[in-house]
């Protein structure tokens, strides 16, 4: 097609200023751990206290932090969206299930503020009466859970829709019950990408910052049990990055390497769930 | 041995049962938003400075600034993500190898968490580029944020236009800026729309990001220099420094989801009128 040279070096522009924006994000984290990294030995990362003033940096109790706050909420999010996906692609009356969509959607919206501040006001008073403090591990956990649940729903949702008609009939004409299709053609059939979602998610869970920062207590402990309040490394960055200086800015983007390395893994798992899925029959 | 049927007669209840129950949670939470907030909710609170750290009055100059980030955010993203996404759609060939490499970079990108976006805004925009906790700051670091996910949809709303209108364009020997212009932007505009608007919605919805780029401050802002605190950070503040803000807090939410709310239906709306609208739509919140 006949082309101009202005109209090329604009599209090629905005082509590479997207790509050097989004090369700089790495690149600054990179850069402004690496003296960190150069100058510290790389054990004070999980030794010691936090006390970045003092010169102390273990990392420890916060990664353990987000990990168990993470896990908390991916085993409670999963199996439920599972359940709330299977209920609305096989069970919901056609009314129902466009209602289901609307309500999925509407939960994927709110934003995670306002989930903070829904654990906060409701959730913290509650497990505070059951088990105080309240803030704690468990609150973050199911705040955390609540947040995921509509993406997981929504990617089990997308999975389900991608099973062909054909196998419905199919499965109708050896007369399996609606429970038995499910078990076990459905679910068997669509796992690699369901896998994959749910890799994905993990990885929204782990990077998540407002909510858990207002309900997990924010103390840097390692956790002994779920009632008691820990902090998380993103929350860490929130709380601390507004005053922090010198080798505590970078320790905090240390930190921040950290979770970007974290999610980078993820990601690249999810996809090579999702290859190692494409040889199967869906 | 159970009969299959009993199974399945119980495992239909039990769906119906727990599902019934987890799609009142939405309605739970905000439910408890608005008895929390609705008596703060007056006609004043839109129009009014906050007063005595928000415990009072209204959020008038945090909604201004909350506009102006937004503003700043998406004429940044605007412009570039577009010609991005053209250069993609129009340049690259749908399966080639660079395709697909940026496919993936752009799905790493969507992956890395906000905050460490943050960490970025405040070194390059605030500190290198010394814009400091500005609206401006601010706006780009959600700018770099959004970025990836508008270059993804709007590439998906181009590259739906049909290869045929391309082949017409030849043959009228249009030239490519032309064809872009006449063509492909029109058939396109309502996929772009939607896709800004999605961008727009995740932009409204983020704080961490927020707190250390474009910083606090509750006064009106005179110019995008200045420091402005978000609708998002507000509720934030006020939940967790402020004791006895949940209540101004959770009319804050209020307003916060009542605006997105509205930017969602715009977004289905104008979904809609394109092919296959809704799962594209179902696809980017998952």
């Amino acid at each position: 097609m006949r082309t101009s040279a202005q109209f090329d070096l604009a599209l090629k522009g905005a082509a590479w200023l997207s790509i050097v924006v989004l090369t700089l994000i790495i690149v600054f984290v990179l850069y402004r751990s690496g003296p960190f990294l150069f100058a510290e030995p790389v054990h004070v990362l999980w030794t010691g206290a936090w006390a970045p003033t003092e010169g102390l940096f273990n990392m420890l109790p916060m990664l353990v932090g987000s990990l168990l706050v993470t896990m908390v909420a991916v085993l409670m999010a999963v199996p439920l969206g599972l359940v709330i996906a299977i209920f609305g692609h096989f069970y919901a009356p056609p009314v129902l299930r466009s209602m289901y969509l609307k309500l999925i959607e509407l939960m994927a919206g709110i934003p995670s503020v306002v989930y903070g501040l829904w654990g906060l006001v409701v959730l913290v008073p509650v497990i505070n009466a059951w088990i105080p403090p309240g803030a704690s591990v468990l609150a973050a956990g199911i705040v955390l859970a609540l947040m995921i649940l509509p993406l997981i729903t929504l990617v089990a949702d997308d999975c389900f829709q991608g099973i062909p008609d054909a196998w419905r009939k199919a499965a109708h004409a050896l007369s399996l019950t609606r429970w038995g299709g499910i078990r076990t053609l459905y679910l068997p059939a669509s796992h690699a990408r369901l896998f994959a979602g749910i890799t994905l998610q993990t990885g929204r869970a782990l990077g998540e910052t407002m909510a858990v920062l207002m309900v997990c207590g924010n103390i840097v402990q390692v956790p002994k049990s779920l009632f008691e309040p820990a902090r998380t490394l993103t929350a860490n960055i929130a709380l601390e990055m507004a005053y922090a200086t010198g080798s505590h800015t970078q320790a905090l983007f240390v930190s921040g390497l950290l979770l970007l390395l974290m999610a980078l893994l993820l990601v690249w798992l999810a996809s090579r769930i999702q290859r190692s899925g494409r040889g199967d029959s869906l | 041995m159970i009969h299959p049927r009993t199974t399945d007669r119980l495992a239909t209840l039990l769906f119906w049962g727990i599902a019934s129950l987890f799609l009142l949670l939405p309605g739970w939470i905000l439910a408890e938003m608005v008895v929390t907030g609705w008596a703060h909710l007056d006609g004043q609170f839109l129009f009014s400075n906050p007063v005595d750290s928000g415990r009072q009055g209204g959020i008038a100059p945090i909604l201004v600034s909350t506009l102006l980030i937004l503003a700043c955010c998406m004429l940044a993203v605007l412009p570039v993500g577009l010609g991005c996404a053209l250069f993609l759609s129009e340049k690259v060939e749908t399966d080639s190898r660079l395709a697909r490499r940026t496919q993936q970079a752009l799905d790493v990108l969507s992956g890395v968490p906000s905050i460490v976006y943050g960490l970025f805004g405040y070194v390059f925009f605030a500190q290198v580029l010394q814009l400091g906790f500005s609206i401006l700051s601010g706006g780009l670091t959600l700018a770099c944020m959004v970025l990836p996910l508008f270059i993804r949809l709007s590439e998906q709303a181009l590259r739906s236009v049909p290869r045929s209108y391309r082949q017409a364009a030849n043959a009228l020997n249009l030239s490519e800026a032309r064809f872009v212009r006449k063509v492909v932007l029109p058939c396109a505009a309502n996929g772009i729309a939607s896709a800004f608007i999605v961008g727009s919605g995740r932009a409204l919805a983020e704080t961490a990001v927020l707190i250390f780029t474009a910083g606090y401050v509750t006064r009106y802002p005179d110019t995008i220099m200045d420091s402005g605190r978000s609708l998002s950070v507000h509720i934030y503040d006020l939940a967790m420094n402020v004791p006895g803000g949940s209540a101004p807090a959770a009319s804050t939410a209020l307003v916060l989801i009542g605006l997105l709310i509205v930017i969602n239906g715009l977004a289905r709306r104008l979904a809609m009128g394109m092919p296959n609208g809704r799962p594209r739509l179902k696809r980017l919140l998952g």
